[in-house]
């Protein structure tokens, strides 16, 4: 295969097809909606199911009804369109069945805008809806990751029962960069021996279920889930690391700001500065490990987000006060230029906070006073 | 190797075209390339623009606060952008539609007339071609040859019979730039 100028979004929506996406349910939203658009030609094309529903209520309902088929099946939309998701996706956690999501996140809270940003890393990771259970999130930084990441999502999704959420934002899903695509692969679809597609007068009925009455059912499901969870942390943590060997300052950023902090780094090794970068792919399970091994190597941390310091807190209960964590974020749909990150990194080294600074209020301090 | 290029302009004025050939052509010719274009709540006549980067190592941010690279097809974009631009940067002016000269002298300027070149060729959609052969009079890593087979290579086949005119277009872009070049004071 060679490489074709993609851009991100329908890239996504390409990748889900060869990897053997068989339904796609979703709701227009800025800026995510090539998705939709470029599947609402794709999937009749195949003789598979395109639904634009109602809203993303329904949308995320008529996943969950595909899910339990075993089907590959997504949805994808924008920051307000998966808060109204958020109930639907509980009870695909609660009902163990494997979707895949797609948040191209935008600024926020509210209706925000439609520019990038990482606002909702703590509702995908931490939160969303009701109830315990953990899931699957993955964070490309470009569109070949997004690619192969989109791919990687449904067997993440089907081997663990879970979700499997993919976390973007506006500049990756606008963005045209050369990728290549996998080969198209034949839908086969898989009998699952707890998905409910007809016994055919075959075999015993299935039940799938998210309702558990008896508390001691319930309690053995989180159990279950928590303890499958276990498994991911163990065999799923991806990342990739820049000039990390002999780096003092290691930068913490996904997604985007992880991109534009590779920019910084470049720009402060070009002056002998020693920092480099740890970009986190799945940030759920979080890279808690590695980012334990570096405390011994970094005399400082720096967060770099497009929020107001959501990662920030993973990285802290990773490096455990040990050496300084500091916090470099733009919310609201601003994406930081990489002189800004650079000028964190010298600020670092002429005036370091110690472990005892709160990373978030200090930036919070120098962001008032610039502005 | 890493250059920023900003293409600015009128909706309409196929800014993002622009910038997408001179994606593809350093994508052709092997090198890492992003294309950002603006996005927002855009209306019809009001301004789009588009950055691409071109680099030969993975590329970290896709935008760029003070471009090496401009081209400004309107004059909102001159007026915007070349207070931004990197010094010893290079600005290529669509002279059709600007009513003053540049403020600054530490900046290469190029005046082209877009419009009034591209009627000349036949058509005025050209305009655009026309700035990009301007831009490769300065931009040395992507090649006026290497735009042209972009073209060929991934024009639609509902436009290739305008592919000569393209070349055309691009030639004029460049030659005329080329003589704005021996205009510039070192």
């Amino acid at each position: 295969m060679t490489k074709e100028l993609w851009k991100g979004n329908e890239a996504i929506a390409e990748a889900a097809v060869r990897a053997g996406l068989e339904a796609y349910f979703g709701y227009p939203i800025t800026p995510q909606t090539e998705v939709l658009e470029y599947l609402s030609r794709r999937m009749p094309e195949l003789g598979r199911a395109f639904v634009q529903a109602e809203s993303e209520l329904g949308a995320v309902n008529m996943v969950y009804g595909a899910a339990c088929t075993g089907v590959r099946v997504m949805s994808s939309s924008s920051s307000p369109g998966v808060s109204l998701m958020m109930e639907g996706l509980s009870y695909i956690a609660g009902t163990e069945v494997p979707a895949v999501l797609v948040n191209v996140m935008r600024g926020g809270p509210g209706l925000g805008n439609i520019a990038p940003a990482q606002s909702d890393y703590n509702q995908a990771v931490h939160g969303g809806g009701h109830g315990d259970y953990p899931r699957i999130v993955l964070a490309p930084a470009s569109v070949q990751e997004a690619i192969d990441l989109t791919v990687l999502s449904f067997d993440l999704a089907e081997k663990y029962r879970m979700i499997c959420m993919l976390i973007l934002d506006g500049a990756i899903g606008q963005m045209m960069e050369p990728a290549e695509m996998p080969e198209m692969k034949p839908v086969q679809r898989k009998d699952f021996d707890w998905a409910t597609n007809g016994t055919m007068g075959k075999r015993d009925r299935r039940l799938l279920t998210s309702i558990y009455l008896n508390p001691l059912d319930e309690e053995q499901t989180n159990l279950r889930l928590f303890n499958r969870w276990k498994e991911v942390q163990a065999s799923e943590v991806r990342y990739k690391e820049y000039f990390i060997e002999d780096a003092e300052i290691v930068i913490v950023g996904f997604g985007t700001a992880g991109r534009v902090a590779l920019s910084a780094v470049r720009a402060a090794r070009e002056q002998g500065i020693k920092v480099g970068l740890l970009r986190p792919i799945t940030v759920s399970p979080f890279p808690t490990e590695r980012l334990d091994q570096l405390t011994g190597q970094a005399r400082a941390f720096l967060v770099t987000e497009m929020n107001t310091g959501q990662m920030l807190n993973d990285v802290q209960l990773a490096v455990r006060g040990r050496v300084p964590v500091e916090f470099y974020g733009r919310p609201g749909g601003v994406v930081p230029f990489p002189d800004e990150i650079l000028g964190e990194i010298k600020r670092i080294i002429s005036a370091p906070a110690t472990v005892d600074t709160d990373a978030r209020d200090a930036w919070l301090t120098r962001m008032t006073q610039h502005a | 190797m890493q250059k920023e290029i900003i293409i600015s302009g009128f909706g309409g004025q196929g800014v993002l075209f622009a910038g997408q050939v001179v994606a593809y052509a350093a994508m052709d010719s092997g090198k890492q390339v992003t294309w950002i274009p603006s996005y927002g709540p855009e209306m019809r006549g009001g301004t789009a623009n588009c950055t691409v980067v071109i680099a030969d190592h993975e590329i970290g941010s896709p935008l760029v606060k003070n471009p090496p690279f401009v081209i400004a097809l309107n004059l909102p974009s001159f007026d915007k952008y070349e207070p931004l631009m990197q010094a010893g940067g290079t600005l290529i002016v669509n002279q059709s539609m600007v009513d003053h000269q540049a403020r600054r002298n530490d900046i290469h300027v190029l005046m082209v007339p877009c419009n009034e070149i591209a009627e000349e060729i036949g058509d005025k959609k050209l305009m655009n071609m026309v700035s990009v052969g301007a831009l490769l009079s300065g931009l040395t890593e992507v090649s006026l040859k290497e735009v042209e087979k972009a073209l060929e290579a991934h024009l639609p086949a509902r436009h290739k019979h305008l592919l000569p005119k393209n070349y055309e277009a691009l030639k004029r872009g460049f030659e005329h730039a080329q003589k704005e070049w021996d205009k510039v004071p070192a």
